[in-house]
């Protein structure tokens, strides 16, 4: 290696530090020397002036299981390249894998006090769990986007690494941060003010000084008085369906939910059901439904008489890359039918 | 899904093993289960210590649902 040349590690998963797909979600963090997968795109893209001088990588389903300890083994691997610099991803729209890369950057930050940058789809949940305390460049939603975004990574990286001041959002291109500076401006606050308040009126384009906060809490409900003599019905995002998926709810990114009846079922098996999930191993969803769906305990629970009765139909999608927004329409549909049959209370299981 | 379940007026609890992602989403009762792939059951356990385990977790889930809770809650152990 050169010297002189910036150290650079790259944390990527499994499926992209070509260790292996799904089967091979559980790997602990282990290092290689020098770039792996799209490590290769990076390096060009940061070209002479940094070197990728090891790549750590970790199964995204070990990492989001243990999200602590492997932080710190993470970081421990990390350590012995003696880095300038950490990358991780892109992540794109998985959400294991996103928040991975979101822990580690900001770990890398904290522990190792060195700079680090990531890059992932908006919707990825990673991106509001550290986009405060990160640097993020938005993907599109699948990899398809690696070979835009790689480009703008090296070149971010390069500055952060570099110390040069970061812009704001819209000239650097990464996901605003909510981070306030002082900054010189050629009119008063009053005159800018009335400017942005004119253009509105005439219906012009302005930019506001003050974004609001999209605040999108729902205040919890009462709890139910009487599980006695309620009607508790399962919700899932863990795609379970009925053997053969008759409604043909897409594995990732899907556009329906699924309303299934259990009426005069005692427990979900694997000749009736399985799971129409992409992105995690579905050998133990397949092999015992109820380990997402537990029908089988809440037929004992009712039995037992602590709860009423189980709704006679469960609902299902698959929560893999599913949009925000159909995701809310789900909820919002399902919701209602609930209602209207005279649910009491809701489980809700996610894999 | 949870918050509009939960917006519609019924209590809901999320029953799911990353618990980041459900606070950020916005869930107010959450138990932490198992696994991504299992998240109520364990493929290790005998099939009768593994529905106990199921029973016990389905249980916590019902008895979130039965405490009055002001914000978001992670009902551990």
């Amino acid at each position: 290696m050169a010297e002189g040349k910036f150290r650079v590690v790259h944390y990527l998963n499994q499926f992209f530090g070509q260790v292996g797909g799904e089967e091979k979600a559980n790997v602990p963090p282990e290092a290689r020397d020098g770039a792996v997968g799209p490590g290769l795109g990076l390096k060009a893209a940061l070209g002479p002036a940094a070197e990728i001088v090891g790549t750590v990588i970790c199964g995204d389903g070990y990492f989001a299981e243990n999200i602590d300890t492997a932080t710190v083994q993470v970081m421990e691997l990390v350590k012995k390249y003696n880095p300038d610099l950490l990358v991780a991803g892109p992540a794109f729209h998985a959400g294991r894998y996103g928040t991975a890369c979101g822990a580690v950057c900001v770990a890398a930050q904290e522990k190792l006090g060195i700079p680090a940058v990531t890059a992932m789809y908006p919707e990825n949940p990673g991106v509001d769990l550290y986009r405060k305390d990160l640097y993020i460049l938005p993907t599109g939603d699948s990899a398809a986007s690696m070979r835009q975004v790689l480009p703008k990574l090296g070149a971010l990286a390069l500055k952060l690494v570099q110390g040069e001041t970061i812009g704001h959002p819209d000239e650097e291109g990464y996901i605003p941060r909510g981070i306030r500076r002082n900054i010189m401006a050629d009119k008063p606050a009053a005159q800018r003010a009335v400017d942005i308040l004119l253009a509105k009126i005439e219906g012009q384009p302005f930019t506001t000084e003050l974004p609001m906060p999209e605040f999108d809490r729902v205040d919890p409900n009462p709890p139910v008085t009487n599980m006695a003599q309620a009607t508790v019905a399962l919700v899932t995002s863990g795609g379970i369906v009925p053997k053969g998926n008759p409604d043909r709810i897409e594995a990732s990114s899907a556009s329906k939910f699924g309303k299934y009846s259990v009426a005069g079922l005692d427990n979900l098996t694997a000749e009736t059901h399985e799971t129409a999930h992409g992105g995690y191993d579905p050998t133990y969803a397949n092999e015992d439904p109820d380990r997402v769906v537990p029908l089988d305990v809440m037929r004992d629970l009712e039995q037992d008489g602590i709860i009423g009765k189980t709704f006679d139909y469960f609902y299902s999608t698959v929560g893999n890359g599913t949009s925000v927004a159909n995701s809310a329409k789900f909820g919002a549909e399902i919701a209602q039918d609930l209602k209207e049959n005279g649910v009491n209370a809701v489980l809700l299981t996610s894999t | 899904m949870v918050k509009e379940i939960e917006r519609a007026g019924l209590p809901v609890v999320h029953m799911c093993t990353v618990i980041p992602i459900s606070l950020t989403v916005g869930a107010n009762r959450i138990v932490p289960t198992v696994a991504i792939p299992y998240p109520l059951g364990d493929p290790e356990l005998p099939a009768a210590e593994e529905r106990a385990l199921r029973r016990q977790l389905v249980e916590k889930g019902l008895k979130s649902l039965e405490t009055p809770v002001d914000g978001q809650v992670v009902f551990e152990e």
